[in-house]
């Protein structure tokens, strides 16, 4: 398991152009393995865009990224792309299911390309399913899920890979106080079991959480001092 | 990483997704199949007719002369016979009679022949079974004919020429060579055209150059160019072609450029979902390469399939009025079916491959899309 | 819940399309020998009457008789008959007509 080492990230969007914009600036930190790191912010504090640097989704404009002791900054697309899907399982903002195929189609989705037999891919995300109490609605179409149950599908999908580090872009925005303590109690159970948990959100419910290992302030796409540990 | 478990997933992803909107690409792929229906018919008649045109008249005679007076065939004197024989090479040489017949009754037209070798007297015809079938209900097996002065002969309907031999015979009428001359008043010592044969397949446009220089005002028509005619049959420039032709290339267009491009919004931001999940831009492609196959081939398999039990079950029904025409007479004839591995994969790449890269293409540009775009949408 | 994977499903029919397809070429090929005694007949008649064309369209005398007809022929029938007669266009002039 693999601690993250960020340092001297900056991020510059529409560079050279009139409406260029640093989204991000110095920001240096460390994410502990096993642990629940909260990104806190104002919206429009970077968050979503570290969380993306951080996932190798997206390259920083400058500055140096480590997974472990492997530096991925400048990795090619490919190696980036095997590294994030071995590594990172993303929750969004928007869940971003695909209607009108079923929960358990959705949550095999990731695994597809990695050309395993299809069966295994099945078992293992009944399991998922089954584990955050979705396990009925399996063969139910996404759109006819409510907002609880489609964000435990979504989750199912980000674990389906079992990647180490799970990504969860402001998880509890579109839950009521009920579900969001329920997100809060499965990405519990989940750094039990090993995983490390990166949450970006502005919610006090989320990084006022007792359990949260560490929380990374930010605004204006600056680190503004450490949280407590 | 398993490639064929790869390949198998995504394609079990891709069908899954096409199922989602079964109705719109079931009518896709119905429409994609009957362009390359229409295409294919098109391609079956066409080989058909001239594969069939090759075999049937590889006996026709190996020239034949005509006179053309003032531009317009005429009557040839049969004196020309004699000096066409003197033509070294040319083993035989004989004068046929013929021409057309409208009969009043019915409004068809018929090809009327004296046969030499007539087996039965005057007053008798032979028909081809195309007019048998289409004689007035109130003939009996008298044909009544009606002559150059108005007058009518009786003819006795001696015999029906094999439905087998329609292709050749249908619109035939057969009779005495007196009989002939007797009903259109054609004088004696003159024929239609004259016939030879030559010796020496070599020898035949030799022949052929002669007859023009010895009898100027005539014109040899050599079977080669007779079975030239009929490979210019179902040419890609004839007029009904082009229009069938264009018609489907239209449809196959129009499908290709909703393809090309209607990615729809909701496409691309499933595109970006899956990169957001991992897929790599391959992948994607890979996906939209078998929707493509998927898609184009079902209709191509299903359109050639149609097309065939079509010409050759269906005797081109479809295509009927337009072979038919103005004609009375539409001979009945079931077509010798040709299909070759070279036709069935010219259609394959003409259908197949356009439409596949046409389903890719646009989607390139949302495949390689930064897979970080999903984060804000 | 466990059905038949739609690759299966994709695999299985496109065999049988092709399946289809290949019985296409063995009907053609049954069609064609079992036709040898019509197209025989067929050339023997071409033989004993020294026939030119094959009776397709009879609508009009270049069209029942393509390799036959001369230049002028079609407007011998009608002004405007390379209009006129839907078969005509099926056809492109002979090329003994169209040379030089
Ligand atoms: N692709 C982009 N182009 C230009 N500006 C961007 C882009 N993505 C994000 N930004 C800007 O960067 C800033 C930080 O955005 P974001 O990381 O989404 O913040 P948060 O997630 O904390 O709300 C915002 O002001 C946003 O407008
Ligand atoms: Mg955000």
């Amino acid at each position: 398991m693999a601690m993250i080492v960020l340092s001297g990230i900056r991020k510059v969007f529409n560079a050279g152009k009139p409406n260029e914009f640093c989204a991000l600036e110095g920001i240096t930190a460390t994410i502990e393995p096993n642990r629940t790191t909260v990104l806190k912010g104002p919206s429009g504090s970077g968050k979503t865009t570290l969380l993306s640097i951080l996932g190798c989704m997206a390259r920083p404009t400058s500055g140096r990224i480590f997974l472990g002791e492997r530096e991925i900054t400048s990795l090619p697309e490919r190696f980036l792309t095997e590294i994030r899907r071995k590594t990172f399982g993303f929750i969004f903002q928007q869940f971003h299911l695909i209607q009108r195929l079923s929960a358990l189609e959705n949550v095999m989705i990731p695994a597809y390309p990695l050309g395993e037999p299809k069966e295994k891919i099945r078992d293992r995300a009944m399991e998922l399913l089954s584990l955050f109490d979705v396990g009925r609605k399996a063969s139910s179409k996404v759109e006819w899920l409510s907002g609880g149950e489609a964000q435990r599908v979504a989750i199912a999908r980000a674990l389906i890979n079992d990647p180490a580090t799970l990504i969860a872009d402001e998880p509890t925005a579109h839950l009521d106080s009920g579900l969001s303590r329920e997100f809060l109690e499965i990405a519990r159970h989940l750094e039990e079991r090993g995983k490390t948990v990166i949450i970006a959100s502005h919610d006090p419910l989320v990084f006022d959480a007792d359990r949260v290992a560490k929380v990374i302030p930010m605004r204006d796409g600056r680190i503004v001092s450490e949280g407590a540990s | 990483m398993n490639r064929a478990g790869r390949q198998r997933n995504i394609l079990d992803f891709t069908l899954s997704s096409l199922l989602r909107r079964k109705g719109r690409n079931a009518a896709l792929v119905l429409v994609y199949a009957f362009v390359v229906f229409l295409l294919s018919s098109v391609v079956f008649l066409g080989l058909s007719l001239k594969e069939e045109a090759q075999s049937v008249l590889a006996d026709a005679p190996e020239i034949v002369v005509q006179r053309l007076a003032a531009g317009r065939h005429d009557m040839i004197p049969e004196s020309y016979l004699a000096k066409v024989r003197e033509i070294p090479g040319v083993r035989t040489a004989k004068a046929r009679l013929w021409g057309y017949y409208y009969e009043p009754l019915t409004g068809a037209n018929y090809t009327v022949m004296a046969d030499e070798n007539f087996p039965y007297g005057r007053k008798s015809v032979v028909l081809g079974n195309g007019v048998e079938r289409h004689l007035p209900p109130m003939v009996g097996r008298t044909l009544p004919m009606r002559a150059y002065d108005g007058s009518y002969r009786f003819m006795q309907i001696r015999e029906t020429l094999s439905s087998d031999s329609e292709l050749v015979s249908s619109d035939l009428i057969l009779m005495t060579v007196e009989d002939f001359r007797d009903l259109f008043r054609i004088p004696e010592g003159v024929g239609t055209d004259l016939v030879l044969s030559v010796a020496n397949p070599r020898e035949v446009s030799t022949v052929a150059r002669k007859i023009t220089e010895i009898l100027p005002d005539t014109r040899p028509i050599t079977r080669a160019e007779v079975l030239r005619t009929y490979d210019a049959i179902f040419d890609w420039r004839g007029g009904m072609i082009v229009a069938c032709m264009s018609g489907a290339l239209m449809a196959f267009i129009i499908l290709a450029w909703d393809k090309a491009t209607g990615l729809s919004a909701e496409e691309r931001k499933e595109i970006g979902i899956l990169k957001g999940l991992g897929w790599e831009t391959s992948d994607v492609i890979l996906m939209k390469f078998w929707e493509g196959v998927a898609v184009s081939l079902f209709s191509f398999l299903l359109g050639i399939l149609l097309a065939y039990v079509h010409v050759y079950f269906g005797s081109t029904s479809l295509f009927e009025p337009a072979l038919k025409g103005w004609s009375v007479l539409y001979p009945d004839f079931r077509l010798k079916p040709v299909i070759t591995p070279y036709m069935v994969s010219v259609l394959f790449f003409l259908t197949v491959v356009p439409y596949t890269i046409a389903t890719i293409v646009p989607s390139w540009r949302a495949a390689t899309t930064d897979p970080d775009t999903v984060m804000r949408a | 819940m466990m059905q038949c994977r739609e690759s299966t499903a994709f695999f299985l029919s496109a065999a049988v399309g092709l399946a289809l397809l290949l019985l296409l070429f063995a009907h053609a090929g049954w069609r064609e020998r079992a036709g040898r005694k019509s197209l025989e007949e067929k050339r023997e008649i071409v033989r004993a009457l020294g026939l030119t064309d094959l009776c397709l369209f009879t609508e009009a005398r270049y069209t029942r008789h393509p390799a036959m007809a001369d230049r002028f022929t079609p407007f011998q029938d009608h002004p405007f008959s390379l209009e006129h007669f839907p078969s005509a266009s099926l056809f492109r002039p002979p090329p003994h007509l169209s040379g030089p």
